[in-house]
């Protein structure tokens, strides 16, 4: 079976965090890039699907050149090939705008499986995956925490809320948005690390796609991001400061004393 | 006119937590535009809800959409009995709860429809262009102002806690039964189970040590575990713990997790992302303990200090055991 992983690079969160000079978005400059968390886990899932099948795993990703770097990781857990959707024309694209550009490079590698991540840690928006089977024509899951594909179909457990888990049987194809916590993605061994720089990139522009510039990237979005801000640090936590034994003395008496909680 | 629809998410008796705070939502945006909600309903049989919301809440009209295919939930089906609907009465707005079920559906229904889509808002201000939408970014770190362009119809999720579900507007509401299409599940659904691990119950606990990605590792939970003893503390944790598998997932608290309301929560290298939050809003002392000073998690705490963890504990079990015996 040919699994497409479409993963996303986005800023470390554990990294500082600026507000670009616009302050419509982050400074990159020297902001460390991370392929997005569920992503990671989407593609063990699909490597997984593909050695059980004797399939191989087209990893995809849209971004700027430092996306190549997440796709080079992909080719060294074993994906196969990687798909780059690299044009101006792709940047600040909102959910549907980035799924259209996405199902088009799926629909052009001819897929019967589809995964990505649940949610992206930047903006969060928690709904690529699903506007790209949109575009499919395919149905989706969204928080998928199992897959069997039996027979042309998939059986799929996907997290509710409230600790219960739904089980169903989808068609195949489809697109499985994967939640954190699936499998336990592996590391890149020394030798995937090596076959990976002989692994082809495919670099797409949208016209490679059939699409206008005008249907992707902020062109063809709805949504467009204004500003971007801290949170008003004013209300919140009393900071205790000093070396921990004297903080957690002081710590201890306010929770005693004025919290009342001890 | 512009109109707001409203699609709350109801047990078929009453509106839930979420529901009531997505009927509050938008009940201020239909009168931030100077007109009334309307609610859709949708289920085997809304007749019980829906009767209650035509007696109790303000609204231009409650819709039902019945349909014995809509008894489960499947994404195919709920957006067979919304798009057709929205589609003939164009509301500029449809405000949902943001929770795991909108989410699975909405953007799929947004892509069939061509309508513009915006998740998680938790707040709103109109300026000369129009409103301007806050939704958190970077898991909570940061908060985004965001706009709609062009024009159609915006599906809009609100926050959990963006909102407070008492805030409702009182009144009544006619109900008219929408006539629907076709309406097919798109899978089987085959059952629903238990995920597991429901052997702790955290919702009890008068005092949480709630442990974060940032301990380090399943090794070093060594001082969470006597600062537990001393203070007779359950361990919670948040979801990159568990997903980690250094704690069992009966111990998670969060969205997908236990919801709990200890006197004393005590959030240990925990960011605070949202998906934490919803679980622990119910404590009545938060303290964090963090070396991000930025983390959301000093914003929802009483106290706060900045420090390694693996510094900052030993002190506190100390200074615990301490004050005891003083």
């Amino acid at each position: 079976m040919r699994v497409a992983v479409c993963i996303k690079q986005v800023p470390d969160t554990e990294a500082r965090l600026r507000v670009a000079k616009d302050g419509r978005w982050l400074d990159e400059e020297d902001l460390p890039f991370i392929i997005n968390e569920s992503d990671e886990y989407a593609l063990e899932e699909g490597l997984r699907i593909a050695e059980a099948s004797g399939g191989e795993v087209v990893v995809i990703s849209l971004g700027p050149a430092r996306v190549k770097e997440a796709l080079r990781k992909g080719l060294a857990l074993g994906a196969a090939r990687a798909v780059h959707l690299e044009d101006e024309a792709f940047s600040g694209g909102d959910a549907l705008a980035t799924g259209r550009a996405l199902a088009a490079a799926v629909a052009k590698e001819e897929c019967e499986l589809v995964l990505t991540g649940s949610q992206s840690d930047d903006v969060g928006f928690g709904s690529t995956g699903s506007v790209l089977a949109g575009f499919l024509g395919w149905p989706h899951a969204w928080l998928v925490m199992g897959v069997e594909i039996e027979d042309g179909t998939a059986k799929v457990t996907r997290e509710m809320e409230s600790g219960k888990n739904e089980i169903s049987r989808l068609p195949l194809p489809a697109v499985f948005e994967v939640q954190a916590g699936i499998n336990h993605p592996r590391y890149a061994s020394l030798k995937g690390i090596m076959k990976a720089k002989r692994k082809p990139i495919d670099t797409l522009a949208p016209a490679d796609l059939g699409l206008s510039p005008e249907d992707v990237g902020q062109a063809g979005s709805r949504l467009e991001i204004v500003s971007v801000a801290f949170p008003d640090s004013g209300a919140g936590a009393q900071i205790i400061e000093g070396e921990p034994e004297q903080a957690s003395r002081e710590l201890v008496d306010k929770l005693r004393q004025e919290a009342r909680v001890l | 006119m512009s109109r707001v629809w409203i699609v709350p998410e109801h047990n078929g008796e009453r509106l839930t937590r979420p529901g009531r705070e997505a009927l509050v939502a938008g009940q201020r945006l239909a009168a931030d535009l100077g007109v009334k909600a309307e609610v859709l309903l949708l289920g085997a049989d809304v007749s019980a809800v829906a009767n209650h919301l035509a007696a109790s809440a303000d609204l231009a009209g409650v819709h039902t959409a019945q349909h014995e295919a809509l008894a489960v939930y499947t994404p195919g089906a709920y957006c067979d009995a919304l798009a057709p609907a929205i589609e003939a009465a164009s509301p500029a707005f449809v405000v949902f709860a943001h929770n795991y079920q909108t989410v699975d559906y909405f953007a799929r229904l947004a892509q069939r429809l061509g309508a513009g889509l915006l998740p998680e808002v938790t707040a709103w201000e109109q300026d000369g262009e129009g409103f301007l939408w806050s939704r958190p970014i970077l898991a909570g770190k940061m908060t985004s102002k965001v706009r709609m362009r062009g024009t159609g119809t915006v599906l809009l999720s609100v926050q959990s806690g963006a909102f407070s579900g008492d805030a409702l507007a009182a009144g009544s509401a006619p109900v008219e039964a929408l006539a629907l299409g076709e309406v097919t599940a798109d899978r089987e659904i085959l059952s629903i189970e238990d995920a597991g691990g429901n052997e702790v119950d955290l919702t009890k606990a008068d005092v949480i040590i709630a442990v974060g990605r940032g301990v380090g590792g399943e090794d070093k939970l060594g001082p969470i575990h006597e600062l537990a003893e001393v203070l007779g503390a359950d361990i919670g944790a948040s979801r990159p713990v568990i997903d980690s598998g250094w704690l069992p997932r009966d111990r998670q608290i969060g969205s997908s997790g236990q919801t709990v309301s200890p006197k004393l929560y005590i959030a240990v290298g925990i960011s605070g992302a949202i998906q934490h939050a919803v679980g622990m809003k119910g404590s009545s002392c938060v303290v964090a303990i963090n070396k991000d000073s930025g983390a959301p998690i000093f914003g929802m705490s009483q106290y706060g200090i900045v420090g390694d963890l693996h510094e900052v504990l030993p002190a506190l079990t100390a200074a615990i055991r301490e004050s005891r015996e003083g």
